[in-house]
């Protein structure tokens, strides 16, 4: 019971937020949806999720019609919007039990499937969801979002705004939820977060760039990259833009991802030319391309 | 070396609890500062306290060479300050926002406008700048509150998670952006939650609980820690 979508396209007013967007999930499947703000991830969601219609294409969610079968999804679904959107002035607990009712179950018929996640929040459930940290809004909202058994999880940026400690133990929570059963939708502005994913589909205004697992992405990247470091990165910067073969040059971490414009790159060369810049401390050796390196050589 | 922010044993309680815990550092002229922390570990507390709005419950602290008690005012008009949620007025037009925040500032019409062709010229507006900042995508509206962040010529700038969901490409031309500020002797202080921009600082500290935990290069934080990177570093100290 997974997700498929064939050419969706919807625009607001003179802004294309989707064009022709078609891909598949997998029944179980960890899926990312990989891009900043903006790119139109959200709207994605709300046509899955039937809070929004599509101008053209077509698309299942559990095997059911986002337009037609807007009814069954809304069963069959979970979904956790980017702005928290639980009732600020009822309590932990009384958030869960209103969810639960209104999908005709109960706390205790589902708590297996919320255990890990709400045994977190358990000992604050007579606060007001409104008094809650960031980390602990996260963990209701999405103990709400599972708390009638979903087939399929729709997550709209759970993690942004998080710190790093939190977003790794919120990953650990989804790949427990997939070992459930459940098909999950993530969407991330993360790009270290696709690794975590199954396959990840990276999307930048409206248009999907390329689809396919995180290995293969990366293995895909068309040029050889170099770190390159030196004593001043402001400095090494300007340099590398100012040095006439090169084809692109983005500061990761501590080194600059360099690739050459030449087919018979030779570092030493760029090695003269960086001390005649004036650089010290320069190394350059060969690195492996991110998912991040290949989304803006998509992105260029 | 000019130290432009200096704190000492700076304290912020509400009522028993204690948000931030004699936090001391100094930071230099032209250095750039990365502030980390988990969520809730007490870092917005903190430049509250170093931005002249919120007084400490105990400690001192000198920013820009004024004292955050008794001179909150001179510290605001010797910093810019810029956050992801507020920057600028989305109903305003580019060059509205210009003006509104240069006039706040108190510069002179003449240099307003020099300003304003400088800023536009520079990050490349010149055919949105009488357009709606809200119609802009987020990554130049980030640049641009940057920009106007600096407008004033403050010594410091405080940034608080400039860069987040904006995309990778923005995001590194807005470390450009920072790094050519700081080789002018602007200061920048920065918090932020991607360890690969905690990589780019002069100096990066940590914060747990309300204390700093570490603090130092990232070089010698990845040293300590015996870490590949400065995500691991956090891994390892953050928990808390």
């Amino acid at each position: 019971m997974g997700i498929s979508i064939s050419n969706i396209s919807k625009s607001y007013k003179n802004v294309k937020a989707l064009q022709n967007i078609s891909f598949d999930v997998k029944p179980n499947e960890l899926f990312g949806l990989i891009g900043p703000d903006g790119a139109g991830k959200t709207t994605l969601f709300r046509i899955l999720t039937t809070l929004l219609f599509p101008d053209q294409g077509t698309a299942t969610v559990a095997g059911f019609d986002v337009v037609g079968d807007y009814k069954e999804i809304r069963k069959n679904v979970g979904y956790m919007p980017g702005r928290f959107s639980l009732y600020q002035d009822l309590t932990v607990e009384e958030n869960l039990n209103f969810f639960a009712t209104i999908f005709g179950t109960t706390i205790d018929e589902n708590y297996d499937l919320i255990k890990d996640i709400y045994v977190q929040i358990e000992p604050f459930k007579d606060r007001r969801a409104g008094k809650l940290s960031g980390g602990m809004k996260q963990k209701l909202a999405l103990s709400c979002a599972l708390i009638h058994k979903p087939k399929v999880l729709f997550l709209d940026e759970p993690t942004t705004g998080v710190d790093p400690v939190s977003r790794k133990e919120f990953w650990e929570m989804l790949k427990r939820l997939q070992q459930k059963g459940i098909t999950i939708l993530v969407s991330t502005p993360y790009m270290d977060e696709a690794a975590l994913c199954d396959r990840v589909a990276l999307i930048q205004d409206g248009k999907i760039l390329q689809i396919d697992t995180p290995k293969a992405i990366v293995k895909h990247y068309p040029k050889p990259i170099y770190n390159v470091r030196s004593n001043n990165m402001y400095q090494l910067i300007r340099s590398l833009k100012d040095y006439e073969f090169n084809h692109s040059i983005y500061p990761f971490g501590e080194f600059v991802h360099y690739t050459d414009s030449r087919t018979d790159f030779n570092p030493k060369e760029l090695q003269k030319y960086l001390e005649a810049q004036n650089l010290s401390d320069i190394e350059i050796e060969q690195t492996e391309a991110t998912i991040e390196d290949t989304f803006m050589e998509l992105a260029k | 070396m000019n130290k432009v922010i200096q704190v000492e044993g700076l304290t912020k309680m509400f009522g028993d609890f204690t948000a931030v815990d004699a936090i001391t550092f100094d930071v230099k002229k032209g250095e750039i500062f990365g502030f980390l922390g988990a969520n809730g570990a007490g870092k917005t507390t903190a430049i509250k306290m170093l931005i002249g709005i919120s007084n400490p419950t105990s400690g001192n602290a000198t920013v820009a060479g004024f004292d955050v008690l008794t001179n909150p005012n001179d510290i605001k008009k010797n910093i810019g300050y810029m956050s992801q949620r507020f920057a600028l007025y989305d109903d305003l037009t580019v060059k509205e926002n210009i003006t509104f925040f240069g006039g706040i500032y108190g510069l002179s019409r003449k240099r307003i406008k020099e300003k304003s062709e400088a800023l536009i010229k520079e990050l490349g507006l010149e055919k949105v700048a009488s357009q709606l900042v809200g119609s802009l995508p987020l990554g130049w509206k980030q640049k641009l509150s940057f920009s106007v962040a600096l407008i004033h010529d403050p010594k410091i700038v405080f940034l608080d998670e400039p860069t987040g969901g904006v995309d990778p490409i923005t995001r590194r031309q807005f470390w450009e952006m920072i790094y050519k500020a700081a080789n002018q002797g602007t200061t920048v202080f920065v918090t932020t939650h991607y360890m690969d921009e905690a990589e780019y600082c002069d100096r990066v500290s940590i914060m747990v609980n309300g204390k700093i935990e570490a603090m130092d290069t990232p070089k010698k934080l990845k040293e300590q820690f015996q870490a590949d990177s400065m995500n691991d570093v956090f891994l390892k100290l953050a928990r808390g």
